[in-house]
């Protein structure tokens, strides 16, 4: 990897609020290693006790989609009300499905 | 010397280390070299002033003079602060401050590591605390350790630098006066003189895959539990104190 400025290469992190929860993007941090990485992300964002597991990837590696593919991406799913889940009746006491 | 107050004097020394090597980490802020480790130190810092208010709250308790830890971390000249000197040595540059750290953050860990089998409950209790911080800050400063002595040739050197300087500061933390043999004796304190080997082999650990060497020359400075310091700290104190002293009943 190469370090094109003095502040360290980019990482995403991602924070686990409790345990079984998933893992959410939370921001990113400037790191020259994974442990440097690590420790960046959990002083910059697990300070008021956020977070119980942290996951740090670097923001290289992340695939994303392109803005200017929404429309074919997102759009055609649009008109398919039936994919949610609202037709169900809910059983009794539970919150999710 | 009734046994509360050599307990006084011993909630001293470890409040004002950690209240000094507090306000040294603080002076960091906004002095990182990046945003993260600007950070990164500062919540270092916090950590310091969290025990240091524990230790000192509770020394003013023991005292029994109705002191608050505000009253005995700002109205207290240099003569009468007992930190060890490695707390008070001055920044310098990152390596300077990465080796003062990791030379206290390995003994903190041991020391608290001991502390936690104390016969008093509420050295026990901070002791129990402060080891989970110790065992971050010296992750934080053996990791940089490594770092910078295997890093660049300039990084490598400024490392060596740092610890040739801050060597002599080390034997200061292990000194055992009459007060901390009594305690330690008493089940109370921790018996210094016999973490050192253990502190002396995780320093030759890092020391050794950081690249450096620790300096052959065996004197050590002394003083601090006499309130003998380096020309550092009056300077440091005049500058954390002075707002509590301009305004003594200043409320947040």
């Amino acid at each position: 990897m190469s370090v094109d400025n003095n502040q360290g290469e980019l990482w995403e992190v991602f924070i686990q609020s409790k345990n079984n929860l998933p893992y959410k993007h939370f921001g990113s941090v400037h790191a020259t290693d994974k442990e440097m990485a690590l420790q960046n992300a959990r002083d910059l964002y697990t300070r008021r006790g956020e977070g119980r597991g942290i996951w740090v990837v670097p923001s290289q590696y992340i695939v994303a989609s392109d803005p200017a593919e929404n429309e074919a991406f997102f759009d055609p799913s649009e008109d398919k009300i039936y994919r949610h889940p609202t037709f169900y009746a809910m059983p009794e006491g539970s919150k999710n499905i | 010397m009734t046994t509360e107050e050599m307990l006084f004097q011993y909630c001293l020394r470890m409040g004002d280390t950690h209240n000094v090597f507090a306000h040294r980490m603080g002076e960091w802020c906004t002095n990182g070299h990046i945003l993260e480790e600007d950070i990164a130190m500062t919540n270092i810092a916090l950590d310091h002033i969290g025990s240091a208010r524990a230790w000192l709250m509770y020394g003013g308790e023991v005292e029994g003079k109705g002191r608050t830890e505000d009253d005995l971390a700002y109205h207290r000249d240099e003569r009468a602060y007992v930190n060890m000197l490695i707390s008070e040595l001055p920044n310098g540059n990152f390596a300077d401050t990465i080796a003062r750290n990791f030379m206290f953050d390995a003994f903190s860990l041991l020391y608290y590591t001991e502390l936690a089998n104390s016969s008093n409950e509420t050295l026990a209790g901070i002791a129990q605390k402060v080891i989970k911080e110790a065992r971050y800050h010296l992750k934080h400063s053996s990791n940089w350790m490594v770092r910078l002595g295997d890093g660049t040739e300039e990084s490598n050197q400024k490392l060596q630098a740092a610890i040739e300087e801050v060597w002599l500061f080390t034997g200061n933390m292990f000194e055992m006066d009459e007060i901390d043999q009594n305690l330690a004796d008493a089940g109370i304190g921790v018996d210094c003189a016999k973490i050192k080997d253990q502190w002396m082999s995780m320093v030759m650990k890092t020391v050794t895959d950081a690249k450096v060497t620790i300096p052959e020359n065996k004197y050590m400075l002394s003083g601090s539990k006499k309130g003998i310091h380096t020309e550092a700290l009056g300077h440091m104190l005049a500058e954390m104190q002075s707002l509590a002293r301009a305004y003594p009943d200043a409320k947040w």
